[in-house]
Order: structure tokens, then C-alpha cells, then sequence
């Protein structure tokens, strides 16, 4: 039942949804070589080449689908502080190359497991927008079915495994679905997604050692947009040269800011993992939103350093130029490309409006895979009990 | 399926220092039929997880020492020889990091058995069982299902002191997503360990390292590799009339012999074998209440919020009006665990205290 719901409801986002950006790359699939802003600092092993292979399509297509997750968040923040969405909402808008380039360097069969800011990376992972707004506003066609909210999104068809609201948790999870693909032989490799402040578990160590003792295909990737929530890095860590912090395992520094740099990191690291068991890469990117909709996210940083940041590295921006540059669209184009994102957001916000929550039956599904016939209860529960299936 | 009913017929029963003395040695109970064969719950367990990581490629073994070193209690002797390196894994002293990767591989559609080398160390990686496996099914309506088992010795040793000798079944048991099994008998060790290896949600198997020495009469169905028991079924271990005394694994056998006890004295005692505190059967419990009339609770764990505190507020308000006398429990004391032998064995049940509730209930004290 569950499955036919999924496979009705998803939706890539490469599918030519808008007219402008159908006409766009349908012509050209000529090979382009981008250089990456800045080199790789690597820890333990020798950085791949700043020449990154790409083309038209992949640049436009980054280019869209990061202005989709931009707008996307950017619509969240207003449908928060409108109540439609509750309890916490973590923004990903700044970050966005991290999720795009990730995806450009691996299939759906290599699986991602991140923390709580995952409404981008389950975007990229083939989830569509109704998906994302109805499960942040708690209604029946949410990927969780509302059930589990903006923290816990989940795609398995795509290998990917959440969603995670314990700071370091889904490092040891992550190391355990790479452990699942080497012992069935898969030929994938898991990325762990985790913030600069969860660097710190002791739980990621732990994992990290058995992921290097058993080569196992696991790639951390840390995530460092500077802040654990409102502590800087600086104030949380002896040592925030994440990507040297595995110790005997490799590392490389990335700049988070540029989707290609991304793209050549995960690419190389995927080869590394494959062969040679865990690497980490620490990705230097920024959130402009504060921790969550409850943090102004201006207490701890300056607004100048905000600002500086999207005038200096927005990734948008980055791509966008290398688009002007390499005259794949005018300004107009891409102007109207956003129009019509925008407007893409607009309906799958206005059809995630229409959506009915869930049944009140729903509160006892899913707690088991199979429940034997036993009871269960509601707060009161002479009024409401229910059985399991 | 007839267990054959056990009956300790050994003189003075098994008290605790006995129990401590020989802890390690079988203690053989008497043949009733000629040719009944008899396991030790040790031999129960290793032959289960045997069977279905013969049954099923998917099911590995995860923990401290299980491999090489055949299992801090022998319960995974011999399985790294059989099965190898690929499917027995030994993991660095490091609960939190294991747990989390054995509920990610459960994630990603294989099966660990994740043993706790006792479930005091389960403490280092609860938000794993809890956060990480419990509540996946219900996060992802129905996307990620966590098909772990998380098992090992839980509750008292003897002599091991405070840390080291703690019951979680209340804990685990109070949480939805989880399933909580605790075995008594050779036939509950295979029976519940096997229906929990096939189980698709995450069950926590708690066993005891006093019973694993313990031998048990076994039947040939319970030997057959295909054998299972239903999980959220109680077995009625001594049928009775006249006061229903539950419990579950070592607790058991206390009961039992309480049961001879009160015999003598000329109460009928029905002694319930919970074997699934997760789901719990309150159905055949408050059967047996409206039986007999009186209930007594028994479990090794702390008093406060236990399980003997669940069954006593769903027998109470289930079966109120068939009570004859207050519900009683009978449970281990309200203090961490002492060292002392004299001082542990206050801490923990014996058969007289079940023997004098059961009393209590019957109206027969002094």
C-alpha cells in the first residue's frame, strides 16, 4: 500500500518541468572543463586534479535544482513564521552546493544519511516539493506521511536514510549502511553527513575506527558552516581541521561554496572508499539562516559576515556566472528560470495546503512491522485503543 | 506444543549461594520420560543463532569477544569457525559506535544480532536503541524497518555489584517500537531467540547468566530448526487456583519452587511465565486473575515503575472487580546492588518473599 503511494508521488527534478530550462538544455550536451576556486588541502593522501569534467546540462541543471532548494527554504522560513509549519525547521539556503555536487558524483545506489537540515539533500535525492511541504506542514502526502516532520525525511528507494535529530547519531548509522553494501557486495559507498558541532561525538570516532579497521566504504562528510548552532567552531574544538580530525584515516578540505568542488571531492572519494576504505571530507560551506527558525542567527555572527559571505561565495551566484560565462543562458533566461521556480514553489505549497493531515487512525501505524494482534492505547485508554495488525 | 513441566526436586530448593556455587556446572534435573533430551540454555541460545544464520545469509553476529574469543559467556561459541570473519564480527570496547552501525546495516535490509556483553553496557548506546531503531518504523511511516536484535545477560549476576548488575525490562519495555523478549527455559532461549532473529522490528532479548548453565528437558519440536515460539504470548509454567504468580526469566524458577511451597501449605498456586514483557500479555494475565482472584507480581529489577507496577495497574483496572485481595509485588530492593553476599541477597527476591505475598494474598499470613 505504502510503496504504490511512493512511487506515485515521486518525482525527479530533472524532470523538464519548466519551459525555459527544457528549451535550454535540450540542445547542448558538449563536455565542459570547470576549474575549482580554490585547491584541496589534503590529510594523508593526494588531492584530485582542480579540473572538474562536467557539461552544459550538469551546469544548468545546477543551476535549477540549487535555485529550487534556495527558494524552497527561502518559502519554509515564511510558511514557519506563518504557523503552518511547527516545531523546529533547520534551513539549508547557503549550503545548497554541498547537496548538488554530492549528487552529481554518485547514483542512487550509494546511499547519504544526514542530521536534521535535510530537506535539500531529500530534494536532491529525488524527492519532490509536495513531498517536502506536506511533511513539513504535517499532512497525509508528506514523504513520512506527516508523521515525522522536517527532521525526519527518508527516501529508501534512493538510499536515502534520513532525517536525523541526534547531533552525531547518523555518523554510526551511516558507517552501518556502508557496512550492509560491502557485505552484500554492492560496489557503493554511504555518505555520513554531520555538522561541524557533531564532529565532536565521541560516537563518530567510534565508528570511524571500525569503518577503518573493517575498510569500510563510509564517507563522513562534514558539513562546517562554522557554528554548532550558536558556538563557533573555534570555542567547541581544540583542533577544526576537520578533515584532519580521522586521524590515520585520509582527509581532504573542500570548499563547500563551489558545486564543483564538491562534485571532484565526493567523486574522489567514492574511488577511495571503494578501494581503500573510510575518507572524510570536511566541506567549508555557510547557512545564512540561523541555527533553526527559533535562532535570528545574528547574536553569534555579524550581519556583516553574512553578507560578506553571499557577496563573496553564494554558490548560486558562482553558477550563475560560469553560466553567463559559458553562454549556456542570457540574464533574462535565467531570470525567468527563477520566475518559474518560483512559481513551482508557489503551487506545491498551495497544493500542500489542500492536503488533509492524517487520519486520526494513523497515530497506531507503523510502531511495528508486524504486531501480533496486541493492544495499544491512547492517552485514555478505556476511550481509545486500538490493535495492532 | 507440551513443555514438559520442570520440578526442581533437589532438597532445600536452589538457593541463591547454591546457584553461585554452581554457577558454571549443569544441574541436571530428573528424566520423566526415558530418552528425554535436556540443553542448557547456553546450547539453546548457540543453536538458535546458528540455525538462522544457516537459515538466513543476512543475520551476523556483532559484539565484544563473540569471535575469536567464543563469546564472553559462550553463547557464540564456535559460530567464527563455522560461518567466518565476514559474518562474526568482534568490535573494539566502543557500544555506541557497534550499535549504531548494526542499526544502520539493519537499515540498509540485513539482520545483526548485537550482543551486549550485559545490558548495563546497552546504557552506552541507548539513544541507538531508542532514537535510532525503536521509533524508525513509526519516522518514516513505514520506509525504514529495523530488523535487530539487541541481546545478552540482564539483571543480577552474583557478586558483580552495583554496575554491573541491573534490570532493564522495565526500561526498554516502556518504549513503543521495541520488542522485549526475556526467556526462562532452554525452549524459551530457542524458541524467542529464533522469532526474534526473523522479526522485522528491533527486539531487545534479555537472557541471564545464572540460567545459562541451566539445563533443560527439551522437546523434538523445540529442536527442530524451523521451531518458534509466538512473540506476545505468556506460557502458564504450573496451572493453579487459587493466587497467579507472574514473572519472567530467572524469577521463573523462584516462582516455581514458591509454588511447591505453597503446595504444602495447601495453596494453589498458577505461575505465569511472561516471556514477553514487549508486547505484554495482559490477556492471559487477567485470565488467570479472574481465576484466582489474587495476583502476585514478581521481577528481579527495581521497584519504581516497573514491570510489576505495569501488570498490577492492568490487572487493576481490567480485572478490578474479581480482585479478592490487593495486588502485591515482589521485587528487587529500592537500593543500587551491594556487594556482600548477605547484603545481595536482600537485594534481590527469594522464594520466601514470594511464598509470604503469596500468603498475604490468600489471607493466610501471620
Amino acid at each position: 500500500m505504502a510503496l504504490s503511494r511512493l512511487t506515485s508521488r515521486s518525482n525527479t527534478i530533472t524532470r523538464p518541468f519548466s519551459a525555459v530550462f527544457s528549451r535550454l538544455i535540450s540542445t547542448d550536451t558538449t563536455p565542459i572543463t570547470i576549474e575549482t576556486s580554490l585547491p584541496f588541502t589534503a590529510h594523508l593522501c593526494d588531492p584530485p586534479s582542480r579540473s572538474v569534467e562536467s557539461s552544459s546540462q550538469e551546469l544548468l541543471n545546477f543551476f535549477r535544482t540549487m535555485a529550487l532548494m534556495r527558494r524552497m527554504e527561502i518559502a519554509a522560513d515564511s510558511l514557519y513564521k506563518a504557523k503552518l509549519i511547527r516545531g523546529f525547521c533547520h534551513l539549508y539556503d547557503g549550503q545548497e552546493a554541498v547537496a548538488i555536487g554530492m549528487e552529481a558524483a554518485i547514483t542512487k545506489k550509494d546511499a547519504i544519511i544526514t542530521a536534521y537540515r535535510d530537506h535539500c539533500i531529500f530534494l536532491g535525492r529525488g524527492g519532490s516539493l509536495h513531498e517536502v511541504f506536506s511533511e513539513l506542514m504535517g499532512r497525509q502526502d508528506g514523504c513520512s506521511r506527516g508523521k515525522g516532520g522536517s527532521m525526519h525525511f527518508y527516501k529508501k528507494e534512493s538510499s536515502f536514510y534520513g532525517g536525523h535529530g541526534i547531533v552525531g547519531a547518523q555518523v554510526p548509522l551511516g558507517v552501518g549502511i556502508a557496512f550492509a553494501q560491502k557485505y552484500s557486495k554492492e560496489e557503493a559507498v554511504t555518505f555520513a553527513m554531520y555538522g561541524d558541532g557533531a564532529a565532536n561525538q565521541g560516537q563518530l570516532f567510534e565508528a570511524l575506527n571500525m569503518a577503518a579497521l573493517w575498510d569500510l566504504p563510509a564517507i563522513l562528510v562534514c558539513e562546517n558552516n562554522h557554528y554548532g548552532m550558536g558556538t563557533a567552531e573555534w570555542r567547541a574544538a581544540k583542533s577544526p581541521s576537520y578533515y584532519k580530525r580521522g586521524d590515520y584515516v585520509p582527509g581532504l578540505k573542500v570548499d563547500g561554496m563551489d558545486a564543483f568542488a564538491v562534485k571532484q571531492a565526493c567523486k574522489f572519494a567514492k574511488e577511495h572508499a571503494l578501494e581503500k576504505g573510510p575518507i572524510i571530507l570536511e566541506m567549508d560551506t555557510y547557512r545564512y539562516h540561523g541555527h533553526s527558525m527559533s535562532d535570528p542567527g545574528s547574536t553569534y555572527r555579524t550581519r556583516d559576515e553574512i553578507s560578506g559571505v553571499r557577496q563573496e561565495r553564494d554558490p548560486i551566484e558562482r553558477i550563475k556566472k560560469l553560466v553567463l560565462a559559458h553562454d549556456l543562458a542570457t540574464e533574462k533566461e535565467l531570470k525567468d528560470m527563477e520566475k518559474e521556480i518560483r512559481k513551482e514553489v508557489d503551487d506545491a505549497i498551495a497544493k500542500a495546503k489542500d492536503c488533509p493531515m492524517p487520519e486520526p487512525s494513523e497515530l497506531f501505524t507503523n510502531v511495528y512491522v508486524k504486531g501480533y494482534g496486541t493492544e495499544t492505547f491512547g492517552a485514555d485508554r478505556k476511550e481509545v485503543k486500538a490493535v495492532f495488525p | 506444543m507440551l513443555g514438559i513441566l520442570r520440578q526442581r526436586a533437589v532438597d532445600g530448593g536452589l538457593s541463591t549461594s547454591f546457584l553461585r556455587k554452581t554457577r558454571s556446572a549443569l544441574v541436571s534435573a530428573r528424566s520423566y520420560a526415558a530418552g528425554a533430551k535436556e540443553m542448557t540454555v547456553r546450547d539453546a541460545l548457540n543453536s538458535a543463532i546458528d540455525e538462522e544464520m544457516s537459515a538466513d545469509p543476512k543475520v551476523f553476529v556483532m559484539g565484544e569477544e563473540v569471535g575469536q574469543y567464543q563469546g564472553a559467556y559462550k553463547i557464540t561459541k564456535g559460530l567464527l569457525e563455522k560461518y567466518g570473519p565476514e559474518r562474526v564480527y568482534d568490535t573494539p570496547i566502543t557500544e555506541a559506535g557497534f550499535t549504531g552501525i548494526g542499526v544502520g546495516a539493519a537499515y540498509a535490509g540485513l539482520k545483526p544480532v548485537v550482543e551486549f556483553m550485559t545490558f548495563n553496557f546497552s546504557m552506552q548506546a541507548i539513544d541507538h536503541i531508542i532514537n535510532s531503531a525503536a521509533k524508525s518504523n513509526y519516522m518514516s511511516a513505514g520506509q525504514i524497518n529495523v530488523p535487530i536484535v539487541f541481546r545478552g545477560p540482564n539483571g543480577a549476576a552474583a557478586g558483580v555489584g552495583a554496575q554491573h548488575s541491573q534490570c532493564y525490562a522495565a526500561w526498554y519495555a516502556s518504549v513503543p517500537g521495541l520488542k522485549v523478549l526475556a526467556p526462562y527455559s532452554a525452549e524459551d532461549a530457542r524458541g524467542l531467540l529464533k522469532a526474534a532473529i526473523r522479526d522485522p522490528d528491533p527486539v531487545v532479548f534479555l537472557e541471564n547468566e545464572l540460567l545459562y548453565g541451566e539445563s533443560f528437558p527439551i522437546s523434538e519440536e523445540a529442536l527442530d530448526s524451523s521451531f518458534c515460539l509466538p512473540i506476545g504470548k505468556a506460557k502458564i509454567e504450573r496451572e493453579g487456583k487459587d493466587v497467579t504468580i507472574t514473572t519472567f526469566s530467572k524469577m521463573v524458577g523462584f516462582a516455581l519452587k514458591a509454588a511447591e511451597k505453597l503446595a504444602e501449605d495447601g495453596i494453589s498456586a498458577e505461575v505465569i511465565n511472561l516471556r514477553s514483557i514487549r508486547p505484554l500479555d495482559r490477556a492471559t494475565i487477567n485470565a488467570s486473575v479472574r481465576k484466582t482472584s489474587r495476583l502476585v507480581t514478581v521481577e528481579e529489577g527495581f521497584p519504581q515503575h516497573g514491570v510489576c507496577a505495569e501488570i498490577c495497574a492492568s490487572v487493576v483496572e481490567e480485572s478490578f472487580s474479581y480482585l479478592d485481595a490487593p495486588v502485591e509485588r515482589i521485587a528487587g530492593a529500592d537500593v543500587p546492588m551491594p556487594y556482600a553476599a548477605n547484603l545481595e541477597r536482600l537485594a534481590l527476591p527469594q522464594v520466601e518473599d514470594i511464598v509470604r505475598a503469596a500468603k498475604r494474598a490468600c489471607y493466610r499470613s501471620k
